[in-house]
């Protein structure tokens, strides 16, 4: 693999991360991550639709006018994203009803829009590809991390089986409700983006601008 | 991975109004033909699905002795039976395993136009004869399984209530298949709410539709609490739906008839 491959595929994981340091994604992040299975098939339904689309887009950006680049974009985007949301109800049942919308909601995720558009549209097909399943794996971590945590601290469970028995079904855990409710995935993604920073302190964006301190000497 | 800058006259050439609507349409056609394509080929699989569903919910609702065996081989114990709305009359020159009242509203010859100042399920037209499925415990009925529909926020609900023998309390309600606002207006398929309605009254001393989803909280005192049942807040039009697809399911020009003639003790 040469290294121009390795990088569109690996960076995306860690070092360029779309989650923590683009912060794209985060809309789905927060809905589907209460239990493991549904994000599971999001991250599949993303890194498809990431991956082919980008190879779509590479496919035609020499013939591409610039000027109906972005609806071209979105128009193939819309239909990947129908076609896995159809395979998904024929063959994942139960997981689609949990997920309803947001398998739908690939369409507006940035992630995808974002990839055509910035590597995609001026990189070979094969690099695209790549580059569509490296950003797929890295919006898969960190679903699968807060995924795990939150099906964990809220349910007892992951992927449906007990790890820590809940004081409802006799044991010990008392699962912690906040969880399964939306602003969890907030704080856990915080902690992640926090951890990853600390460990990779070039992640660390300059800030846009300074409080000017001022001194007051007058009373008001 | 730097591309080589085309010409200005490739590039001029890539920009131009006809090479825009040539590469509009064809990208138009190929995804339009790989929409339709993957919708025909798994449709048959999704319809499959969805009947499973269905079948899941009647279970759901029927209050079988526990038993092991797959949804089909316990769905075999329940009883469709199809009504005429019209007289509540069970008909028996339909085959009921065969019949889907959803796609017979759509059958002119064999449905009505509800009148629009009762069709407050906006449902528009429904067919002349409706499923029932009855669960039977030691050769009597122990419960009435109605399908029922109507309009929600967004969408058509489509959901069973399941009445004890008597034909008015309802021991418990499922609704399928919606699209109400997820986290919202889909309180309707959650359990806790669902626990809400068993052994609510539909029909009140003078026969009248009396069930309703309140706004805001019941309280137990409420002379009328055994009609009523919570709503949420915030997923209001949701609650107003499920009310008046009950209001219409309920009353004459629906399940009134079949639930008067049942009451009435004349089950064939």
């Amino acid at each position: 693999m040469s290294s121009a491959a390795k990088h569109a595929l690996i960076d995306p994981i860690v070092d360029e991360n779309p989650v923590t340091l683009q912060v794209l994604g985060i809309c789905s992040a927060l809905a589907v991550t209460t239990s493991l299975l549904p994000s599971l098939y999001m991250c599949l339904a993303l890194t498809m639709v990431a991956s082919l689309s980008n190879a779509a887009v590479s496919a035609i950006r020499k013939v591409l006018p610039s000027s109906i680049r972005i609806i071209v974009q979105m128009t193939i985007i819309a239909s990947l994203v129908i076609v896995v949301d159809e395979s998904l109800k024929a063959f994942a049942f139960e997981t689609s009803r949990e997920l309803s919308v947001f398998v739908g909601l690939i369409i507006t995720n940035c992630i995808v829009l974002g990839r055509t558009e910035s590597f995609a549209s001026k990189n070979p097909v094969g690099l695209s590809f790549l580059d569509g399943i490296g950003n797929g794996l890295g919006y898969s971590l960190i679903l699968i991390l807060v995924a795990s945590t939150r099906e964990l601290l809220g349910s007892g469970t992951l992927l449906g089986y007990t790890i820590l028995p809940t004081l409802a079904e006799g044991g010990w855990y008392n699962p912690n409700g906040m969880m399964l409710l939306p602003p969890s995935a907030f704080f856990v993604i915080g902690l992640i983006i926090w951890g990853l920073r600390t460990w990779k302190a070039e992640q660390v964006e300059q800030p846009e601008f300074r409080i000017h301190e001022v001194h007051r000497t007058e009373a008001f | 991975m730097p591309e080589p800058k085309p010409t200005p006259s490739a590039a001029a050439r890539r920009e131009s109004v006809a090479r825009t609507l040539w590469v509009a349409l064809v990208v138009s056609l190929v995804c339009s033909s790989l929409v339709a394509s993957a919708a025909v080929l798994l449709k048959p699989k999704q319809v499959e699905n969805a009947q499973l569903e269905m079948r899941r919910n009647i279970l759901e609702v029927a209050d079988l002795p526990e038993g092991a065996g797959g949804i089909e081989e316990r769905f075999e114990s329940i009883e469709p039976r199809v009504v005429d709305l019209e007289t509540g009359a069970y008909v028996d020159d339909v085959d009921a395993s065969q019949f889907n009242p959803i796609e017979a509203a759509r059958d002119p010859n064999h449905s009505v136009a509800v009148p629009p100042e009762i069709d407050v399920a906006r449902l528009g037209r429904r067919a002349d004869r409706a499923l029932v499925y009855l669960v039977r415990r030691h050769g009597e009925i122990h419960r009435i399984i109605l399908p029922v529909w109507g309009y929600g926020l967004w969408s058509t609900m489509y959901g069973f209530v399941a009445l004890e023998s008597d034909g008015n309390t309802i021991a418990d309600i499922t609704f399928y298949s919606h699209g109400e606002t997820p986290g919202l207006g889909d309180f309707i398929d959650e359990p806790d709410w669902r626990a809400l309605w068993r052994g609510k009254q539909v029909f009140d001393e003078s026969g009248d539709v009396a069930i309703r989803v309140k706004k805001g909280r019941v309280s137990a005192d409420d002379p009328r609490a055994r009609f009523l049942v919570d709503g949420v807040s915030g997923a209001t039009l949701t609650g107003n739906g499920v009310t008046n697809l009950m209001q219409y399911w309920f009353g004459e020009h629906g399940y009134g008839p079949y639930l008067r003639e049942l009451r009435g003790g004349t089950e064939s």
